[in-house]
């Protein structure tokens, strides 16, 4: 090789970068803008048919559909219950194993595994188990502990459906969150705990003053993670209720899916793909703001 | 001995955990004992936790019926390719971003960050257009780019934290002796990262694998599509025919067991780093 080192440090990062940047502006960047454009157009699909600059009237309309209301509802309703469910009982699992001598990786990986399955086959598993009226979970509310004297109808119902999605997210969320707060807790050293409980602290009293504030940037990462996650969800509800009954469990996504792919509205969808970013972004930005503090403990 | 009294101290939480255990593993349990059970037209009522004529009819069947065979190839080929070029090119952008100073270069790394916020189905629409512009619909190769290309902010990422870490002495040994910086990328940085490129490979090609959302859009043609949406529409065409559906999708898991099982080191250390979400 003749060129010069000095030559050599100019140009090699850019060669290096070469690659990647082209499939990430063709396949990313590029659809972000062009999504953007897409999204004040009244899109043609149709050579003979141009589409035609429609200005916000997409976000308008978004704004005045009630199923786009109900959809955001169920986001938001999927967010706030899955999100606090997994951390805490990802954090009880964690705190239970961390403080057994036996059995440590035996547990771990039997909660980890619902974390490596795929949300397809999960999703139709969990769409078995709540048929009606001849599912499993009915066969245990009803046969079993008696709870119910008649099979629930899960997916018949708008005021049922979203459980098996919530309880899904939930059961397979759990295993994540739980190994990154075994790290975590295996990070503390022990006599911080040890130096508490001589101080004739319980248990609780322990876990509250000492060991959640010292693993608190662990925790805080795990909740802008999972609340991202659950303005994602998409593929539970798109295999288990398909947004049915009556379009009463669409969410988010599955609803812009669904006008994309269905009814072929393709500037609708884009417009509720930005609101939806732009509920994320907003959302990942406040947390910054706010959340600073904790992160800074570490 | 001594052991004893701490075990029935602690005999709550075993139970506790073994509970929650069973809550886990149940849907898994049962997943496998439909699937062993013949031609499970109608779902039996009560169930029946073990088969009372257990058989692998359904696996034969699943295996042999729909193209089940060519969907596998087709999620090996995808998910092996993209790995592979995934792994490659974000190692190389790694490397210009741990290693080099260039204009633009903080800019850059935070565009690429910035990405990871959004999530990519947000990009559907305009993605679909864009794979029927390039003609990569229907096409293999066009899930192994768009993968590929979903996949490098992430890689990138962690790739980068990891071959900042490494020591510079070597590199300014392999210099002195008249190599070049791309004998250091491939006879230094790359050795020295196994780790690292083994847990970034292991997690990306379980994500390849199981990806649903732009099969599902960019893909037409029965004959390439790939397992996730093989078993999706595999449910939709069999109807309640559970045990055919639950032993496609167990011989879809084998390969993911097989890394989780393998190789737990890498799954947790790739864990802990950060980012990875199931």
């Amino acid at each position: 090789m003749a060129i010069s080192t000095n030559t050599q440090k100019k140009i090699i990062p850019y060669l290096f970068l070469a690659p990647a940047a082209v499939l990430f502006l063709l396949f990313l960047v590029y659809p972000l803008l062009k999504g953007f454009q897409i999204s004040f157009y009244n899109w043609s699909i149709m050579p003979t048919k141009p589409s035609t600059f429609i200005g916000l009237d997409n976000y308008v309309k978004a704004f005045q559909d009630q199923v786009v209301g109900t959809a955001f509802k169920n986001t938001l309703i999927y967010t706030l219950i899955t999100v606090p469910g997994q951390m805490i009982l990802a954090m009880l699992a964690a705190v239970m194993i961390h403080n057994i001598t036996r059995g440590k990786i035996f547990f771990r990986t039997l909660y980890y595994i619902p974390v490596i399955t795929s949300w397809v086959i999960v999703s139709l598993l969990f769409r078995y188990l709540f048929q009606s009226p001849e599912g499993l979970i009915n066969y245990f509310l009803v046969e079993v502990f008696h709870i119910t004297p008649d099979p629930v109808g899960w997916l018949q119902q708008a005021g049922t459906a979203m459980i098996p999605v919530i309880g899904l997210g939930i059961w397979k969320g759990i295993g994540w969150s739980m190994i990154i707060y075994l790290a975590a807790l295996a990070s503390i050293p022990h006599e911080i705990g040890e130096a508490a409980s001589i101080d004739g602290a319980n248990t609780w009293q322990r876990f509250w003053a000492v060991t959640l504030p010292l693993i608190g940037p662990t925790v805080v990462f795990t909740l802008v993670m999972l609340l991202i996650g659950g303005f994602n969800v998409f593929i539970s509800v798109y295999l288990i209720t398909n947004g049915g009954p009556m379009q009463q469990t669409e969410v988010a996504l599955s609803y812009m899916y669904h006008q994309a792919f269905d009814f072929i509205d393709f500037g609708y969808a884009a417009s509720l793909s930005f609101l939806l970013a732009a509920v994320i972004v907003t959302g990942s930005l406040l947390q910054m703001k706010f959340l600073r503090r904790p992160v800074e403990i570490s | 001995m001594r052991l004893r009294p701490r075990i029935f101290k602690k005999s709550p939480v075993y139970v506790a955990l073994i509970a929650g255990a069973l809550v886990m593993i149940f849907p898994f349990i049962w997943m496998i004992s439909s699937s062993l059970k013949p031609n499970l037209y109608v779902i039996e009522y009560p169930p029946q936790l073990i088969p009372s004529n257990p058989s692998l009819e359904n696996f034969l069947e699943a295996w042999n019926a729909n193209n089940f065979q060519q969907y596998f190839r087709n999620s090996a080929f995808v998910a092996i390719t993209s790995t592979l070029l995934s792994v490659t090119i974000s190692a190389m952008a790694a490397y210009a971003f741990a290693r080099f100073k260039f204009p633009g270069q903080e800019t850059t790394f935070y565009v690429l960050l910035g990405v990871l916020m959004v999530p990519n189905i947000i990009v559907i629409v305009p993605q679909f257009f864009l794979m029927k512009f390039l003609g990569l619909r229907n096409s293999l190769w066009g899930l192994v780019l768009i993968y590929t290309a979903t996949s490098l902010s992430l890689n990138t990422f962690l790739l980068r934290g990891f071959f900042e870490q490494l020591p510079h002495e070597l590199e300014e040994a392999v210099l002195i002796d008249g190599g070049s910086y791309l004998t250091i990328f491939a006879n230094v940085i790359l050795p020295l990262s196994t780790p690292a490129l083994a847990t970034v490979s292991i997690f990306s090609f379980m994500g390849f694998w199981d990806e649903f959302v732009m099969a599902l859009t960019f893909i037409d043609d029965p004959a390439k599509r790939t397992l996730p949406i093989a078993i999706a529409l595999f449910q939709g065409q069999h109807g309640t025919q559970w045990g055919l559906v639950f032993a496609a999708s167990l011989i879809a898991l084998i390969p993911i067991f097989i890394f989780f099982f393998g190789l737990q080191k890498y799954f947790v250390g790739g864990l802990t780093t950060g980012a990875f979400k199931g």
